[in-house]
């Protein structure tokens, strides 16, 4: 095939060469030519979303669940700005996607024409890296480029703008195989004398709690093997954030559960009372850290993480190693070895996490007549543990109560939008997964005011016969901005709930799918093996207590120590340093 | 469930004992960041500043290498010593920089900044503002017969020195290109 072809052409064939497999998009006006050209191929699946927040959600469930980059193709103005949400929250989950944007001719740049936006400057903040293309001849390159940036270095979202006449004006293609990444090399080894740093301090520490985070997932699989073969041959405690649940097993002894603002009891005062902490791939966030000036006071630590703009950015460490972790820990572990894989760990330190631990943080009041949304998390993971299972969550409390309940034992199983916190994520995100993975079973963990911020997409997975199944807990209530305005503002509820929710059976009715309505927890059981019986869409209203708070919770503006574990806990107040937080 | 009586601020140490006690401390810095020259890069770059909150207290920016394609900025900012490593740390990631340089901490530099200054004055205060550039060598660029436009070249102490003593001999308009630096040798 001749290298000469249109800039449609050139998308779709540049899109191949990189092994896309499936695009999430919706057109317009300024895309036509490359949908023309989309319409010509059977390679490359298109979906059709039902809005463009959707599609990038999508490739971000699609890339998260697979480790390969998702791909969405949207159109000029409206179609650009409403990328804006997700462009974002791919930024701060380092999720590595490339979008595609068409945008008015070239000579119409700048004249206030139909559908245009300044889609580069507006999405420059929201992305690692973006291009408009001007010249079809280079439209190649730059979509090599993208796919290079995404997903080298710390992964993120990257954005190429391409003007209709580039689309349709004909230039030479440059191959993949021609094309030479000229500027952009983030460090991925990291040095020998700091990693022999570390590993003298990991044999000292009589303390020691690991760490880990997302990094650890976007690294690769082989960082989790790593991660496992440390943990396990040094036998010391690991937790994870949010964004790292499933690199480390949550079955074995070592896992002591999620840590942060609404992370287990031991694994925050493990934090805190420890004497030497590796964190691998996290990024010391509000989330984990609390009060930061209360952060783990007495210990020695350790950061090892690609982007070296995460080191001392919000605590000081004693060793900062920027690095690929899968390198990195390939390194330490060899070193370590060879030193004889020494340690120090105390024996009472496993008494005491065992002590904490007894506390039995998670704990909860059950109730004989409503379901309450931790006992209905429970039951979810209890019939599904065992199967090829995938999960997503929207944000809010069931995405904590998900946290907490439910267990990984592999990385990539679990999406969620932790950094920017993006109500609307988790039905979008599950479209994406299904797409990947066809065979497997795909659960969206959701409340019902996040799952209604994307529900348009019910056309999607009805259209695509996606049998991805929607687990709503429903209380009616926006149940994490209710929780904090009874913690911080008196038990004033301000607009936390809605007078107008859908009957969700209906609604599945409408769109021709099942819907399950359950409030009964002896019956919940029978529901749930219902909704996993079904081949196809599934939307599961779970009517649960409407006042229930996730717990064990660190107050804002405290320390990990200073953790709140129930409601009947004397009041602690929360000062006005404390409340100004989020 | 069961209550706990946890002592407060049972810490020791607390973690502001390892920040570096200067940290409370704005210190100036000038950056030279050496970047592609393609377009949006100086958006990206001052995106980035007002983005996270970080301090401009001088901006320029020129090609330096038109083969290469290459600008240089150079940008005088202020924070404490951990906001400072931060902007370096943001600034390399990017990925137009090709080179982030901290003038102020790598070995010694030379800064020179270019100025014009319009003064209107008459008879004495006309004299002396002539007189006052001949000392610090400014240069008349521009005369009229109730007017001087002079040119000076130097660190920025230099012309805020000049410009506090034109002010009362009628000083009306200045225009500074901001800091141009290099390191020494």
């Amino acid at each position: 095939m001749s290298n000469y072809m249109s800039g449609a052409q050139i998308v779709v064939e540049a899109l191949l060469e990189h092994k896309v497999d499936t695009v999430f998009g919706y057109p317009g006006g300024a895309v036509l030519p490359i949908y023309d050209e989309i319409f010509k191929q059977k390679k490359i699946k298109h979906v059709l979303v039902r809005h463009e927040q959707a599609a990038i959600h999508a490739a971000e469930g699609y890339s998260r669940s697979t480790g390969k980059p998702g791909v969405a193709l949207v159109t000029s103005g409206p179609g650009a700005t409403n990328s804006v949400t997700g462009l974002t929250d791919a930024l701060m989950d380092s999720i590595p996607i490339i979008v595609l944007t068409g945008q008015v001719p070239t000579f119409m740049i700048g004249n206030d024409a139909f559908q245009e936006a300044d889609t580069v400057g507006i999405t420059r903040p929201c992305t690692k890296h973006n291009w408009l293309v001007k010249d079809t001849n280079l439209l190649g390159k730059i979509i090599h480029e993208a796919f290079y940036v995404s997903t080298n270095g710390r992964p993120g979202p990257v954005l190429v703008d391409i003007p209709k006449d580039v689309q349709f004006a004909s230039g030479n293609y440059t191959k993949k195989k021609d094309f030479l990444p000229k500027r952009y090399s983030p460090k991925i080894k990291p040095d020998n004398d700091l990693i022999l740093k570390a590993v003298k301090a990991f044999e000292n520490a009589k303390k020691p709690i690991i760490y880990s985070g997302g990094g650890v997932i976007n690294s690769g699989d082989n960082a989790s093997t790593l991660l496992r073969e440390l943990v396990n041959k040094s036998n010391f405690p690991i937790t994870s954030t949010l964004m790292g649940l499933g690199c480390y097993p949550a079955s074995k002894k070592n896992w002591i559960g999620m840590l942060g603002m609404h992370g287990t009891y031991e694994a925050n005062m493990a934090m805190h009372d420890c004497d030497f902490m590796f964190c691998i791939g996290a990024r010391f966030d509000d989330r984990i850290t609390g009060k930061t000036d209360e952060f783990s006071p007495n210990s020695t630590k350790i950061h090892i993480d690609i982007d070296p703009s995460s080191i001392n950015k919000n605590i000081l460490v004693d060793i900062g190693i920027v690095g690929d972790i899968d390198i990195s820990l390939q390194t330490f572990l060899k070193l370590w070895k060879k030193r004889g894989a020494k340690t120090s760990l105390n024996k009472s330190w496993w008494k005491q996490i065992d002590d904490w631990k007894g506390i039995n943080c998670l704990s909860y009041k059950k109730s004989e007549k409503s379901i309450k949304p931790q006992y209905a998390i429970q039951r979810l993971e209890e019939l599904t543990k065992d199967l090829d299972r995938y999960v997503s969550t929207e944000v809010g409390q069931h995405q904590m109560w998900a946290a907490q309940f439910m267990g990984f034992e592999e990385p990539k199983r679990w999406m969620t939008s932790g950094g920017l916190g993006t109500m609307g994520y988790g039905f979008p995100a599950s479209i994406g997964i299904q797409l990947a993975h066809p065979k497997s079973l795909v659960i969206n963990v959701a409340g019902e005011a996040s799952w209604l911020m994307n529900m348009q997409e019910l056309g999607t997975a009805v259209q695509y016969n996606l049998p991805v199944k929607q687990f709503i807990l429903n209380n009616e209530r926006l149940g994490m901005v209710r929780q904090w305005q009874e913690l911080l503002h008196g038990g004033r509820y301000s607009h936390s709930w809605s007078d107008a929710l859908p009957d969700f059976v209906k609604l599945a009715e409408a769109y021709g799918i099942k819907g399950i309505c359950c409030d009964d927890p002896d019956k919940l059981d029978d529901a749930i093996l219902e909704m996993l019986d079904y081949d196809g869409p599934v939307i599961f209203d779970c009517l649960v207590e409407k006042h229930e708070n996730c717990f064990p919770m660190i107050p804002s503006g405290k320390a990990h120590n200073e953790m709140i574990l129930s409601a009947e806990e004397p009041e602690q107040e929360i000062g006005k340093s404390g409340a100004v937080l989020v | 469930m069961q209550k706990l009586f946890l002592k407060k601020g049972i810490s020791r140490k607390s973690a502001y004992n390892l920040r570096n006690p200067k940290d409370d401390e704005f210190e100036r810095h000038t950056l030279a960041i050496l970047v592609d020259n393609e377009s949006g890069v100086l958006a990206r770059v001052i995106g980035l500043f007002s983005g996270r909150g970080y301090n401009i207290d001088s901006l320029t920016v020129a090609e330096v290498d038109h083969s290469g394609n290459l600008s240089r900025i150079t940008i005088v900012t202020s924070g404490t010593p951990s906001v400072i490593e931060q902007i370096k740390a943001q600034l390399a990631r990017m990925v137009p920089v090709h080179d982030v340089h901290d003038l102020t901490t790598e070995g010694e530099s030379v800064e020179r900044e270019l100025a014009l200054f319009k003064v209107f004055a008459k008879g004495e205060k006309r004299v002396e503002s002539l007189r006052l550039a001949d000392v610090f060598r400014a240069k008349v660029v521009d005369s009229t017969l109730v007017s001087f436009t002079f040119e000076l070249t130097g660190t920025p102490e230099k012309i805020d020195a000049f410009a506090d003593l034109m002010v009362p001999l009628g000083l009306k308009e200045i225009a500074r290109t901001g800091v141009a630096a290099l390191s020494r040798g």
